[in-house]
């Protein structure tokens, strides 16, 4: 073991606070690259792949891949949405994945009655789980990696009880506007990002954002300050509940049935994504905007292994995936190791 | 109890006292109970074939259980397990040409890489183990999609297959290398330097630190071990199911694993290791699921009562004196 002085050796349990810079007091160049360096980290990743692909393509970068790349898969960045406040709390959702699937299956029954109730019931019923599982988590004080590792596997088995093990499939009917909100590519984009603006606000420019940012800085302090800590933690998994639901619904419209099968393992990608992002696991700092380049990323990259790699299979997609999380995460640590030197 | 035992004065009340009790035995209790149960609705519950079956189920979970109940104990998780067990499976096939104990080698020493790519993050770069393990989890087994190709390879060597379908003394040999494991893994936390270091690092890792552990070394034998015994367990599943197949082999094992050892007593926290309780929680978990399913319930009854399960164990093992 060698000597060092204990800051550089073990990670500091609460970061610093990020903003410390901005009265201009303490700060050096230095310090305010690495923080330029963390915060615009991934936007700047996200433009340099997207011009590397568009040069190295041998057509220009075709609509057709621009609509691939944001309508396929749009309704599966609330997930990472909802993540980024669940994890910028300090906790985390492993519930999401079961819920989108869930709220596919129940939009898609609902939707013979109509379709408002095909927008409501899984709003209702993923927003109900999620609750559960933040009062669980509050004033239950279990860890939230356990709650909702049991969320994940309840949701799982209620979405088979429902469907009779999987056997029965349930069609949105074929002339429902239910079904346009799921269809093209403006639609569900539209939808998404007005959804993202409303999470920026609520993050940046509320009270209830300060709130969740406080509880993941240090929890005892924010208990402390006369914060409403519980009630906050029950929101977010709330929050986290109800977006997974609506996604599923919206992926319901789209797909026109509820798919048992979907979902498996979207949970860590939402992680991913929110970590790629630059939001901190630790909790105490959220980025919505990261949050959209880290999904935008990861979308890009697979659609490029898609196109170049596609003999390889998914098998590739996960590689990749899985080497450049590493990497992301390995030069977030670097960063706030050096910006403690 | 004696009046020798020492109470805590500050609000060690009978509530407390009983939680503190099914944290420590309530899983042994619980499986008792269960096999009690199971053999009043069904004989042959208790039957040499059935036990067996039992037996070829749980010796893999167990194996990767105890990897994880010392990783757990430092306060971190390995998400990777289930990966490390389909890249152990992939290299089997490729490499059982050279003869059964080099591809066995490989398969291990590949899972010690994996837990030393994980452990280094976690160590050194002081990357948070559930994000450095989520990476491996995710690229690992595109890894092992890669090297195997996407179909399933069927494995006929002897010694392997032997490895999973064997019976020593009636009992399957995978279940006395289980069962070697887990006394191996009990004597290392309990009577060796390191178990007592991981333990330290898991409760209070700065104050480890200013004693002047050698925290960094641990930390990365830790995921070294879980990575090897997922390797281990990899094996064992290729041999019992006499092929390889990196894309389903594994899946979930990760949350079972977390599971059996929640079960167990183990809290999230670190700190504190219980192989015995794992080896129960596992065994319980697999008893639960079997009973459910040899009385034809659906997957959806098994999966709520798994988390109901869960969610339980949590309530009783989690942290008091909080509020």
């Amino acid at each position: 073991m060698s000597v060092r002085t204990p800051e550089t050796a073990a990670p500091l349990p609460a970061p610093p606070p990020r903003r410390a810079g901005r009265d201009g007091l303490l700060e050096t160049p230095r310090e305010r690259w690495i923080r330029r360096a963390e915060r615009r980290g991934p936007l700047v990743v996200l433009v340099a792949v997207c011009a590397a692909a568009t040069a190295a393509s041998p057509s220009d970068a075709s609509w057709s891949d621009v609509s691939t790349i944001l309508g396929n898969n749009a309704f599966v960045w609330l997930l990472a949405l909802g993540m980024t406040f669940v994890i910028t709390t300090g906790g985390i959702d492993l519930s999401v994945g079961s819920l989108y699937a869930l709220g596919g299956v129940l939009a898609a029954r609902a939707s013979s009655s109509g379709p408002w109730l095909a927008i409501l019931l899984p709003l209702v019923v993923c927003a109900a789980w999620g609750a559960v599982q933040g009062l669980l988590v509050a004033y239950g004080g279990m860890a939230p990696f356990i709650v909702t590792l049991a969320g994940l596997l309840g949701a799982r088995g209620l979405l088979q009880a429902l469907t009779n093990q999987g056997s029965t499939t349930y069609l949105v009917p074929a002339h429902s506007w239910f079904r346009h909100l799921g269809a093209g590519t403006w639609v569900p984009v539209g939808i998404v990002a007005v959804l993202f603006a409303l999470g920026w606000i609520l993050m940046e420019r509320t009270g209830y954002g300060a709130t969740l940012t406080a509880i993941g800085g240090n929890q005892d302090s924010a208990v402390l300050l006369g914060l409403p800590v519980a009630r906050a933690k029950v929101l977010v998994y709330l929050l986290s509940g109800t977006l997974a639901g609506a996604a599923g619904a919206l992926a319901g419209a789209r797909l026109g049935s509820g798919v048992t099968t979907i979902g498996v393992g979207y949970e860590l990608t939402a992680i991913a994504a929110v970590v790629i992002g630059g939001t901190l696991l630790t909790g105490g700092y959220g980025t919505i905007g990261g949050t959209v380049c880290g999904v935008l990323l990861l979308a890009v990259i697979h659609h490029l292994i898609d196109r170049y790699l596609s003999q390889y299979g998914s098998a590739m997609t996960d590689a990749v995936n899985g080497a450049f999380l590493a990497v992301v995460v390995l030069a977030q640590a670097l960063l706030e190791r050096s910006r403690r030197r | 109890m004696t009046a020798a035992v020492i109470e805590p004065a500050d609000g060690a009340g009978t509530r407390e006292r009983i939680l503190d009790l099914a944290q420590r035995y309530g899983v042994y209790a619980a499986l008792a109970v269960l096999i009690a149960v199971a053999t009043a609705l069904n004989s042959d519950f208790m039957s040499v074939s059935n036990w067996r079956v039992q037996l070829f189920q749980a010796a893999p979970i167990v194996l990767v259980a105890l990897g994880m109940a010392l990783v757990i104990g430092t306060e971190g998780v390995d998400l990777s397990v289930g990966a490390t067990i389909a890249l152990s499976a992939s290299v089997i096939p490729l490499y059982i040409g050279y003869g059964p104990v080099p591809a066995i080698a490989l398969a291990l020493l590949l899972g010690a890489a994996a837990g030393l790519v994980g452990g280094a993050m976690v160590a050194f770069a002081g990357v948070q183990p559930i994000v450095a393990t989520l990476s491996l989890m995710i690229g690992l087994r595109g890894v092992a999609e890669l090297m195997n190709g996407a179909a399933a390879k069927p494995v006929a060597d002897a010694t392997i297959l032997d490895l999973g379908e064997h019976n020593l003394a009636g009992v399957p040999l995978m279940a006395w290398i289980a069962l070697a494991a887990t006394g191996a893994v009990a004597y290392t936390v309990r009577r060796t330097t390191f178990g007592r270091q991981l333990v330290a690092i898991g409760d209070n890792k700065r104050a480890s630190l200013l004693a002047g552990l050698p925290v960094r070394r641990v930390l990365v034998t830790v995921y070294v071990l879980s990575g090897v015994l997922a390797a281990l367990a990899g094996v064992l599943i290729v041999g019992h199911g006499a092929e390889a197949d990196p894309a389903n082999q594994g899946l979930n094992m990760e949350l079972n694993a977390i599971t059996a050892v929640v079960v167990g007593g183990t809290p999230l926290s670190g700190g504190r290791v219980r192989v015995l309780g794992t080896v129960a929680g596992a065994m319980f978990m697999q008893l639960a699921s079997a009973v459910l399913i040899q009385h034809n319930a659906p997957t959806s009854t098994t999966q709520i009562v798994e988390a109901v399960l869960i969610c339980l164990a949590v309530y009783v093992s989690r942290e008091r004196g909080t509020r």
